[in-house]
Formats: C-alpha cells, sequence, structure tokens
C-alpha cells in the first residue's frame, strides 16, 4: 500500500484519527528507511511500548521526544520535518491545529523532504494537511489483525476506504477488501 | 626544596572547622578503623598514627574525629602547590608533600634563608604544620625536610645528612631494618662502607638513593602539568550589536576552541557562550550537544538560534566561549563522505533538546525483565546508542501501546462479556488467554502489590482489540494496552 508512495506522498505532511492511528504511523514507519522522531506531549500516559511496536518496525530506529507543552509538539515538528535528518516524524497532537501550523509544517515538510505524520484526535486537523486518514481496528471471526483505513481528505486525489491485514512474516500490507465492499458501495463496513 | 606537611589531612579539616581539643581522622583499613592523621594535642595524648580507633578512644575519651578524604587531601595538596608556584615555577607533588626547584629564585627573596621565612610565616598564618628542608639535591632536602630541617650549604651536604638516620634515603622499611640491624644507623655509617659490599647485599637501589642524596645521580623535578582550559575570550575595542558581528566573533572564538580540543582529544558536550555589553551586564548562551563535537562549522550554527535573541544593550565589548563540559572524542580518519552519518540527526537532537530539554529525547532500549512495563528501559538519546536489530526478546503478542492500568467492573476469573471503559461499551466478541504474569518476588513494586496477573487479548465486537488483565489474589479487571 506504501510501496509507491501512492497514497502518503512523502514530502508532505499527513493527517491521521481514529483508534488505529498508532498502528498506521507505525506501518508507515516500518516502509521508510532511516530515523524516525516521535513526538508526543509529556503529560500523555499512553506510551509505545516496544515490544509491540516490533511487529510493524524496528524500535531502535525510534527517537521519542517528549515535549512540555502542545506549543513544543508542534516547534519540535517543524523543526524536525525542516532539518531532514529523520526520514519520518509523528507527532501526536492534542489540541486542533490551525491552518498557519498546519502550513508551516507542510512547508517544513517540503523543505526537509521528510514524512510528516500527525495523530490528531476525531474531527481536529487543519486544512493544510495533504491527506486525512480514519483509522480503526475491525472485528472478523476469521482474522484478528484486520483494520479499516478510510482516506477521508485527499488534495491530490480520490476519497477511498481499505479493509487491510498487516502479514507480520512479509511486513507488509494486505488489501483484503473485495471489490462490492470499496467506501460508498452498500455493503462497506462503517 | 622540599616541603612536608606532617597533619595535611587532619589540618585540612581543622581549618574549615576549628577545634581545639584533640581531634583525629580515621580510616578503614582492613576492617578496622585506625587512625588516619591527627592534630598535635592528640599526640601528646600518646595517640599514635595507624592506632586502632577503639584503642585511641580508651586513651583518650574527649578524641573527637572524622572521617578522611584522601582525595580531598590530593586536591589540597594541588592547591598548595598552585600556590607554591609564587616562590618557584617548577613544582612537583611528593608524597605529603611538595618538592620545589629553587635554583635561581632565591634571590628574588633575598637569599634562601628569605625565602624560608617567607614560606614558613605565610603556612603558619595559614594553620598548616610544616617542616621545610633546602639542599643541592632533591633527595637531601627530603632527608632535612623529615629528619631534620635547615639548609644544607653547597657542598656542605655530607655534613648535614652524616648524622641522619639512613631512613631518611628514601629507602623501604625492610632495608632500613636490615641496615640498623647490622649496626649501620647514620648516613655516614652508610658512605663509610664499600660500594661493592652494600650493593652485593642490598641491590643497587640503596646506592642509587645514596647517590641521589648525595648529588653523584641527577633526579629531577617533574613539575605539574598546567590543566587545560578549554575556553577562548575576544576583548574588543569597539562594542558590537549586530547578529552577525556576534556570529562571526563566535566563529572566530569556536576555531580557537576546537583546535585546542583537536589537540587534546576531546569534544565538547555543553558549550557557554557569555557576551559581556559595556554596562557590564553580561548575557549567556548554552547548548547542550547531543555528542561531543569540535567542528566549528557545526557547533557554531547551534548557537544561531540563540544569538538571534540575544540581547546586545548598548554593545557587546567581550564575547566567551567555554567548554564546560568535555568528553574524550579521539582522532579520526577523515574520509571522502565528508559528514559522518548520524551527524545531522545529532544535531537535531541538540536543537530540539535545547528548547525542550535533553533528557526528553529518549530511546528505548530491551531490559531483561518478564514484567512488560520493565521490559524495557528508556535511555536519553543523547547518550546512548540503539539497540542491535534483534536484540529485542521475543514474547507473546504484545500491545501497541500501554497506559497506566484502568479498573473496569468485574470481579470474576472469566473475561467479562460486556464492559465500559473511557467511556464506552464493548462487547467481547473472543477472548484469548489468559497468559499468566508473576511480579517479581525480590522487588518491591508498588504497581503489582495486587499479585499474579493474568493477561487476556480481548477482541470487541466493536473493533478495538485490548490487553486487559485479572489479578487473582485481588479480583479486579484492568485494561493495560491496545493492540492496534
Amino acid at each position: 500500500m506504501f510501496e509507491n508512495n501512492q497514497h502518503l506522498r512523502i514530502k508532505r505532511a499527513h493527517e491521521v484519527c481514529g483508534p488505529a492511528a498508532r498502528s498506521f504511523a507505525l506501518i508507515a514507519c516500518g516502509a521508510q528507511k532511516g530515523a524516525v522522531i516521535w513526538i508526543s506531549e509529556r503529560k500523555n500516559p499512553e506510551q509505545l511500548f516496544p515490544a509491540g511496536v516490533a511487529r510493524f518496525c524496528d524500535p531502535a530506529r525510534i527517537i521519542f521526544a517528549n515535549a512540555k507543552s502542545s506549543i513544543d509538539v508542534l516547534w519540535s515538528a517543524e523543526e524536525a520535518l525542516r532539518s531532514g535528518a529523520a526520514s519520518i516524524v509523528v507527532a501526536e497532537v492534542e489540541k486542533p491545529m490551525s491552518l498557519t501550523a498546519g502550513r508551516r509544517l507542510q512547508l517544513a515538510a517540503e523543505a526537509g523532504k521528510t514524512l510528516g505524520l500527525f495523530l490528531i484526535p476525531e474531527g481536529m486537523g487543519s486544512n493544510a494537511a495533504e491527506t486525512r486518514w480514519r483509522c480503526s481496528p475491525q472485528f472478523d471471526a476469521k482474522d484478528s489483525t484486520l483494520l479499516y483505513w478510510q482516506l477521508i481528505k485527499n488534495k491530490s486525489g480520490t476519497l477511498g476506504g481499505w479493509v487491510v491485514r498487516w502479514d507480520e512474516q512479509a511486513r507488509r500490507v494486505i488489501v483484503v477488501s473485495k471489490v462490492g465492499e470499496r467506501a460508498g458501495s452498500a455493503r462497506a463496513p462503517d | 626544596m622540599s616541603l612536608w606537611f606532617p597533619r595535611l589531612a587532619s589540618e585540612r579539616v581543622l581549618r574549615a572547622r576549628p577545634i581545639d581539643a584533640p581531634f583525629a581522622l580515621t580510616q578503614t583499613q582492613s576492617n578496622t578503623q585506625r587512625i588516619y592523621c591527627l592534630n598535635e594535642q592528640a599526640e601528646q595524648q600518646g595517640l599514635r598514627k595507624g592506632m586502632g580507633f577503639s584503642d585511641a578512644r580508651a586513651l583518650c575519651p574527649d578524641l573527637q574525629t572524622g572521617l578522611a578524604n584522601p582525595r580531598e587531601d590530593t586536591r589540597f595538596i594541588q592547591t598548595l602547590a598552585r600556590w607554591t608556584g609564587r616562590y618557584c615555577p617548577w613544582v612537583g607533588v611528593d608524597e605529603d608533600g611538595l618538592v620545589l626547584d629553587v635554583t635561581g629564585s632565591t634571590h628574588l627573596w633575598g637569599g634562601e634563608a628569605g625565602m624560608l621565612d617567607d614560606l614558613h610565616a605565610r603556612l603558619d598564618r595559614a594553620g598548616l604544620t610544616h617542616k621545610a628542608g633546602m639542599a643541592d639535591t632533591r633527595g637531601a632536602a627530603w632527608a632535612l625536610a623529615r629528619f631534620g630541617g635547615g639548609v644544607a650549604a653547597e657542598g656542605e651536604m655530607l655534613q648535614h645528612l652524616g648524622p641522619l638516620s639512613v631512613a631518611a634515603l628514601r629507602i623501604s622499611d625492610e632495608v632500613c631494618n636490615a641496615l640498623q640491624r647490622l649496626g649501620v644507623r647514620s648516613i655516614q655509617d652508610l658512605v663509610a662502607l664499600p660500594r661493592v659490599t652494600v650493593s652485593r647485599r642490598f641491590g643497587p637501589d640503596l646506592l642509587l638513593r645514596l647517590d641521589q642524596a648525595l648529588g653523584e645521580h641527577p633526579e629531577p623535578v617533574s613539575p605539574q602539568a598546567d590543566p587545560v582550559n578549554f575556553a577562548v575570550r575576544m576583548t574588543l575595542p569597539e562594542p558590537i550589536g549586530l547578529a552577525g558581528d556576534v556570529s562571526a566573533g563566535l566563529e572566530r572564538l569556536l576555531e580557537r576552541l576546537c583546535l585546542t580540543l583537536t589537540d587534546q582529544q576531546m569534544g565538547a558536550r555543553r558549550l557557554e557562550f557569555t557576551a559581556r555589553r559595556v554596562d557590564q551586564a553580561s548575557s549567556q548562551i548554552e547548548v547542550c550537544l547531543a555528542r561531543p563535537m569540535r567542528d566549528p562549522i557545526r557547533i557554531a550554527a547551534l548557537f544561531a538560534r540563540g544569538i538571534e535573541g540575544l540581547d546586545a544593550g548598548y554593545g557587546i565589548d567581550q564575547i566567551r566561549v567555554e567548554a564546560v563540559e568535555v568528553e574524550t572524542l579521539p582522532l579520526r580518519q577523515a574520509t571522502h563522505h565528508g559528514a559522518q552519518e548520524g551527524d545531522s540527526l545529532a544535531d537535531l537532537i541538540t536543537r530540539i533538546g535545547n528548547r525542550i530539554g535533553l533528557e526528553s529525547i529518549t530511546r528505548c532500549l530491551p531490559a531483561d525483565s518478564h514484567i512488560p512495563e520493565k521490559s524495557f528501559t528508556v535511555s536519553l538519546a543523547a547518550y546512548s546508542q540503539p539497540a542491535a536489530q534483534g536484540a529485542w526478546p521475543s514474547t507473546g503478542p504484545r500491545p501497541v501501546y500501554i497506559f497506566p492500568p484502568e479498573s473496569i467492573a468485574g470481579y470474576a476469573p472469566e473475561p467479562p462479556r460486556r464492559f465500559h471503559w473511557r467511556r464506552m461499551s464493548f462487547v467481547t466478541a473472543r477472548a484469548v488467554g489468559p497468559e499468566r504474569i508473576a511480579p517479581e518476588w525480590w522487588l518491591d513494586d508498588p504497581a503489582w502489590r495486587s499479585g499474579l496477573r493474568d493477561y487476556w487479548r480481548i477482541y470487541t465486537r466493536e473493533g478495538r482489540r485490548l490487553w486487559l488483565f485479572f489479578t487473582p489474589q485481588n479480583p479486579g479487571w484492568f485494561v493495560q494496552g491496545e493492540f492496534a
């Protein structure tokens, strides 16, 4: 899914929301090479668990930055995107992002040729984002690793929805949704 | 000239806390507390160095004591060595004392006696017991300082040294005892003996010491090297105020500083830039580096943001850069790649770290524990290397993220069929488990007071896949992580 950067273009800032946003970001990290900067606010009690992260990407690649405030999260994200030292920058944002902030981050990502991923609460993104994804785990009696990825905003393409499965051995995403179950069709999962 | 401080350690303590009573410092030597150094009053009570502490207390019940701190003593004698630089530039540290090569500097004090008078007066005022000996050779001065005192004029060495005991020759106790047993008590007795017999009986060391004392064999004083100072400064003829001028000055200073660092094979870890303004106020910029560095161009770039925010006031007339913390950084073969891999990442860590704190930038390293929360350690990214690939132990399926356990309703050992968590209600569709994890009994971890944990992977009909655990010894259900 991420092989040819078709949906998640590098040099751009993207937004991800939903309960499975972290696994989406980790899968994106696994698809890239190089260091990962993962910025979150210090007061956030949820932290990545390396033993679980290892299924998606090597935890040794991730450098965590625990910022004091939400402003510092955005500041560090801009700095990291602009420097281009890391191949992917993930920031957990907890407050609504303004258009100015989103645009600045977009420009920083372009300048540093870095992929920026912003994990936002539902409905709190900025209009400057290249794409916005909503990711949620999905229950299936047969398969226990299904995820539903919905592309809900796309500046340069169409929207869509995919039911995907993470193949741990092959380390790649396998799209399992059938034609009739595409987003927008009558039987699409909600 | 040789200086001897027989009560250095106790006097160092007494200088800070004067006591007019018997006082001694004790040190634990092979499981006994022994007296390490004592003052004059304690010696008058019959105490001796090396005596057991309990014996000393029995002899002198009002003895006051402290713990010996040899490291501080060494530092104190280094300070004294620096101070004696006022008499001559050539100062070396001896055991319990100093050795000064005063050749050519005595005339500044009106001769040897004048210099000694001044030295005695100043050390007495400082409250330090000391003995000084002055002679043509280092060995003879040592002997005079410890076994007699005074000045041995040129060519009269043997007259002064002759009556002293053979122990004054800096020889080991065994040799000294053996000589005493043979009836060779003073140095003149030893000189009278034929050299061949002496060296056959006692080896060459004894004669070497004798020759060194009498000046037949040279023994130079090796002076203390000046500690390297990683600081440079620049005083400007005209005050400056433009950010560009300050950075230009900083670049020049960093070039000089980095040359010193390269000479010493050191790299700066923390740098402090001080700009003194014409009104005597000064402002500082501190930069903590994510890895030891000595590249002036890269360091200057890291200061750029700080210089922009600098308040120049009426103008800056002195700038100074100091490497406050340095680490060894060996020289490396230059490669045609130029910049090293990871340099840009280290610079990024430095830049972010200087805003949110270098201690807030971390990475996870594997740890040897089966407790989930302890299966990794968080270490500072600036001071650690990433774990090797495959260093992570393989465990059962683990969640992507965890949080402190959050309690949910339910007391039965079977997984709840429906439950509420974070104001959401869930219906359990499938439960996989249990995986029992026992607390580490050798550690008292407050989070694990509730005893064993049975971990379950709960697949809910709503989609969320949660990591729950049940505590059988203290019935209750908790959510600790999520798998997606």
